[in-house]
C-alpha cells in the first residue's frame, strides 16, 4: 500500500512538471512581459523605462530560461523559469500585484472557500443519490419519467440563472437572509444557507440522472435476480445490494473533486461576496494579476492529481477485491 | 453592386461545418446500415419536436451569418463606397426591430420610458412624468387602447402564423406520408411555432415585446442576435475537438507503446488543470494578444469575430480529453477483435484498418459526444462571459446579456425582461439540444437492448 501510494506521488511529479511547463509557455512565451507590461499600463503612450519598472518590480526583468550574464548556478536560477515556475514546487506563489503574499492569502481564504464547498458537496451527494434511488425503486413508472424530465429541466437551466433568481426570490422577495457577505464562526450560517442551498439545486439535474443511470445498469446484473429470488424486498434489494455495488462507479467520480472544494466556485462566491479562492481567482482574472492566476492554476492540478489518489484508495475500502500493489 | 459581401473567420468556419455536414447527410442517405440509427431518432416524437425548434434557431443563426457591408450613397460619382459597418441578412430582415431604439429602458409592451422625466407640454407647463416612446405603440392615444390592441395584433399573427404552418404542413404532406415519422407531434409542434412566430412578428412591428434595455436597444433583437454566437460556440469547437481527440485518441488506442505514452501524458496534464481556469488562463493570454496588436483587425466587427473563434479554440483545446480518452478506451478493446487481427494477418497497414476498421466503429462514440457536449457550450460561453474571458464586450450573446442586465437586479423596481429574456430563450435552446441529444443517444448507443428489435 504504501509502495503503491510512493509510486503515484512520483507518478504525480512529471504530471505536474508538464502543466509547470504549460503554465510557463502560456504566461511567458505566449506573451513576453513586455506585453504584459503593455497591456497593463495602457497600449499607447507607453516608455520603455516605465515597462522596465513594471518588469522590474515584479522580476521579469530576467531572461526566460538561461542567463548567460550570471555565473555558476545563476546562470539557471537567476532566470524568470525558475524564480516564477519552478518554485510553486516548493508551494512559493510569490506576489500578487499589490504586493501581499499568494501563499498567504491561500491560507487565509480556504476556509470560507471550505464552508460553502464542504456542505454543499456533503448535502447534494446525499440528495442526489437520494433522488436517484427514489427513481430507480420507481423506474418505468410515471413517477420515473416526470423525475428525469425533471432532471433534464433543470439542467437545461444556466447555472447563473439559480444564483440570480436564487437570490432575488429568497433574500430580495422574502428577506430571509442576507444577499451577500461572509462572516466566521456561527455569525456565518445566515451567509452561507443560500450559496449551499443553490449548490445544491444547480446540481440536482445532470447528478441525479447520472446515479439513476448507474443504478439502472446495476439493476440488469445477476446478483440482483439471485437477490430477488430469495425473496428480499424491492428496498432490500435497492439498499444492500444495488448501492453497495453502484459504489465504484460513483467515487470514481465524486472522490475525484473533493481535494478540489479548497478552490471553491467562481461563480457562487463572487455572486455572494465571500472572500475564498474562488473570488480571489475571478478578482485576478478581471484584474488581470497573472502571477495570481498562475497560482490558482498549479495549486488546482495538485488537487486534481491529489484527488485521483485518493479515488484509488477509496476503492481499496468500498471493494475488497481491488488490491493496490 | 450596392452590397458587398463580407465573409468573416466565424462565417467561413460555419459555411465549412454546413458543407460537411451535408456531404456526411449525403453519404449516410444511401447507406442503409448508417441510415438505421437515424430511423429510429426520427420515430421519436421528442427528438422530432425538438429538432424543429433546433431548426428555427438553426434559420435565425444562419441567416445572421450572411454578413454584407451596404453601399454608401455616392457623393461624387466617384467609386462605389461602403459601410464600415458589418451587416447580416437577419440584420437587414428585422431592420425595424434593430433602428427603432428608444432612449432607454422601457418595459415590455410599454408605451413610455421606464423612469419619470422633466419635461414641458405644449403650454410650456413642466411636468415630471414618463415620457412617450419614440417607437413603441406610438399610434395609441392612451394606455387604455393598448391591452385590446396588443389581443388584436397576437391574434391576427397567430392566426397569419397558422395559416402559413398549415400551408408548408399540406406542402410537405406528400413526402412526409412515405416515411414512418411522428406525425401528429410534428403537426401540433409546427403549428404551435408558426403561431407563436406570427403573433410575436406581429407584434414586434408595433411594440417592444420584451423591451429595452439600457441604451434603448430592443432586447428580442439582442436575444435573436444571441443566438448566432451560442450555435458557434456549440458547434465550430467542435471543429477543433473532433480532429484531435479523434486523431489522438484512436493512435493511441491502435499503435500503444511510446505513442499510447505521450498521448496518455499530454491528455493527463491538460485535464489535471481544472478546467475553467485553463480557459480563464488561456483567454487572458488571448485579451493581451488581442490588445496588443490592434494592426491585425480591419474594425471592431473583425475583432469581436476572431475573439469569438479563438474562444472555440481555447474551449476546443480544453475539452478534447474526455473524448480523446473514451476514444482511446474503445480502440483498446476493438483492437483485439477477430476481425481486426484477421486484417492484420492480411498484411493491411495500420492506416487502412484505422481508417477502414476502427473509425467507422467507433462513430457512434463521436456521435454522441458531440451532440451531448453542445449544450454545455452553450451554457459555459454565459459563465466565461461572466468570468471576463468570454465574448468581446461588442458582441451580442447571452453572457453579455446577462452581464449588462446583471446590475440592474437592484433597481426598484427591478429591470427582469432583459435577464428573463436571455435564460428563457438559452433554456429553449438547451433544453432542446438535450432532448435531441438524448434521442441520439437512445439510438445509437449499442449497450442499451432494443426491445423493439430494429427495423
Amino acid at each position: 500500500m504504501l509502495a503503491y501510494l510512493l509510486r503515484r506521488i512520483l507518478y504525480a511529479v512529471p504530471i505536474l512538471i508538464g502543466v509547470n511547463l504549460l503554465t510557463f509557455t502560456l504566461f511567458f512565451v505566449v506573451n513576453t512581459p513586455d506585453d504584459m507590461a503593455r497591456m497593463q499600463l495602457g497600449i499607447k503612450r507607453v516608455t520603455p523605462e516605465a515597462i522596465e519598472k513594471w518588469k522590474q518590480q515584479r522580476g521579469y526583468d530576467k531572461p526566460l530560461l538561461v542567463n548567460s550574464a550570471a555565473s555558476g548556478a545563476g546562470k539557471i536560477t537567476d532566470t524568470i523559469f525558475w524564480q516564477k515556475s519552478a518554485s510553486m514546487f516548493a508551494f512559493d506563489f510569490g506576489y500578487s500585484d499589490d504586493g501581499r503574499s499568494i501563499s498567504r492569502e491561500i491560507q487565509t481564504r480556504m476556509m470560507p472557500s471550505l464552508a460553502i464547498a464542504l456542505p454543499t458537496f456533503l448535502i447534494g451527494l446525499v440528495a442526489y443519490v437520494s433522488f436517484a434511488l427514489l427513481m430507480t425503486l420507481f423506474r418505468a413508472t410515471a413517477l420515473d419519467i416526470a423525475g428525469v424530465a425533471l432532471c433534464v429541466l433543470l439542467m437545461s437551466v444556466s447555472g447563473l440563472f439559480y444564483i440570480i433568481g436564487g437570490q432575488f426570490l429568497v433574500s430580495k422577495l422574502w428577506h430571509l437572509v442576507p444577499i451577500s457577505g461572509y462572516d466566521g464562526g456561527m455569525n456565518g450560517f445566515k451567509f452561507v444557507v443560500l450559496p449551499i442551498l443553490i449548490g445544491v439545486v444547480s446540481g440536482i439535474g445532470s447528478s441525479s440522472r447520472w446515479y439513476r443511470t448507474i443504478f439502472l445498469e446495476e439493476i440488469g446484473k445477476d446478483y440482483v435476480r439471485t437477490a430477488r429470488a430469495k425473496g428480499l424486498s424491492e428496498l432490500r434489494v435497492l439498499f444492500a445490494h444495488v448501492l453497495k455495488n453502484a459504489m465504484i462507479p460513483i467515487l470514481t467520480g465524486v472522490v475525484v473533486v473533493i481535494p478540489l472544494l479548497f478552490m471553491g466556485s467562481l461563480l457562487t462566491e463572487s455572486f455572494f461576496g465571500i472572500p475564498g479562492l474562488g473570488s480571489y481567482t475571478i478578482d485576478a482574472i478581471n484584474a488581470q494579476d497573472f502571477s495570481v492566476v498562475r497560482a490558482m492554476v498549479f495549486l488546482g492540478s495538485v488537487l486534481y492529481i491529489a484527488g485521483l489518489i485518493l479515488t484509488d484508495i477509496s476503492y481499496t475500502i468500498v471493494d475488497p477485491r481491488v488490491r493496490l500493489s | 453592386m450596392s452590397f458587398m459581401p463580407v465573409i468573416l473567420w466565424s462565417d467561413a468556419l460555419v459555411f465549412l461545418l454546413l458543407a460537411s455536414g451535408i456531404a456526411t447527410a449525403w453519404y449516410i442517405r444511401r447507406r442503409e446500415h448508417l441510415l438505421l440509427p437515424w430511423r429510429r431518432v426520427a420515430q421519436s416524437a421528442t427528438a422530432m419536436v425538438s429538432l424543429l425548434v433546433l431548426s428555427l434557431f438553426l434559420l435565425v443563426g444562419l441567416l445572421d451569418t450572411l454578413h454584407y457591408r451596404a453601399a454608401l450613397p455616392k457623393t461624387n460619382g466617384g467609386e462605389t463606397v461602403y459601410s464600415p459597418e458589418v451587416l447580416s441578412v437577419f440584420d437587414k430582415l428585422v431592420e425595424p426591430l434593430r433602428l427603432q431604439t428608444e432612449k432607454t429602458y422601457s418595459a415590455p409592451f410599454a408605451l413610455t420610458l421606464y423612469a419619470k422625466e422633466t419635461m414641458s407640454d405644449a403650454q410650456g407647463n413642466v411636468l415630471h412624468d414618463y415620457p412617450r416612446l419614440r417607437y413603441g405603440g406610438v399610434y395609441l392615444a392612451d394606455v387604455s387602447q393598448r391591452d385590446g390592441d396588443v389581443l388584436k395584433r397576437a391574434l391576427l399573427g397567430a392566426l397569419g402564423g397558422l395559416l402559413a404552418g398549415l400551408l408548408i404542413a399540406l406542402s410537405s404532406r406528400r413526402w412526409l406520408a412515405q416515411r414512418s415519422l411522428p406525425l401528429r407531434a410534428m403537426l401540433i409542434a409546427t403549428l404551435t411555432l408558426a403561431a407563436l412566430t406570427g403573433a410575436t412578428t406581429y407584434l414586434a412591428s408595433a411594440y417592444h415585446v420584451l423591451g429595452t434595455d439600457k441604451v434603448g436597444q430592443d432586447v428580442l433583437y439582442l436575444a435573436l442576435k444571441s443566438i448566432r454566437t451560442g450555435l458557434i460556440i456549440g458547434t465550430v469547437t467542435t471543429l477543433v475537438t473532433l480532429p484531435l481527440a479523434l486523431l489522438l485518441g484512436i493512435a493511441a488506442g491502435y499503435l500503444r507503446g511510446w505513442v499510447d505514452d505521450v498521448i496518455q501524458y499530454v491528455y493527463t496534464v491538460l485535464s489535471s488543470i481544472p478546467s475553467v481556469l485553463l480557459i480563464a488562463a488561456a483567454g487572458l493570454k488571448m485579451l493581451v494578444s488581442i490588445d496588443t496588436h490592434p494592426h491585425w483587425f480591419e474594425n471592431c466587427a473583425a475583432r469581436a469575430d476572431l475573439r469569438l473563434v479563438f474562444l472555440c479554440l481555447i474551449l476546443g483545446v480544453t475539452s478534447w480529453t474526455g473524448l480523446c480518452r473514451l476514444l482511446r478506451g474503445e480502440t483498446l478493446k476493438l483492437r483485439e477483435l477477430e476481425y481486426i487481427q484477421a486484417a492484420q494477418s492480411f498484411g493491411v497497414s495500420s492506416f487502412r484498418i484505422l481508417m477502414r476498421h476502427i473509425m467507422p466503429n467507433v462513430m457512434h462514440i463521436i456521435l454522441i459526444a458531440l451532440v451531448m457536449d453542445f449544450s454545455a457550450l452553450v451554457l459555459a460561453e454565459a459563465v466565461l462571459s461572466y468570468v471576463g474571458v468570454g465574448v468581446d464586450p461588442s458582441m451580442i450573446s447571452f453572457g453579455t446579456m446577462i452581464n449588462a442586465a446583471r446590475l440592474e437586479m437592484g433597481r426598484e423596481p427591478m429591470v427582469w425582461w432583459a435577464l428573463a429574456a436571455a435564460f428563457g430563450f438559452m433554456l429553449v435552446l438547451v433544453l432542446a439540444a438535450n432532448l435531441f441529444a438524448d434521442a441520439v443517444r437512445d439510438a445509437f448507443d449499442p449497450r442499451l437492448n432494443r426491445t423493439e428489435g430494429g427495423a
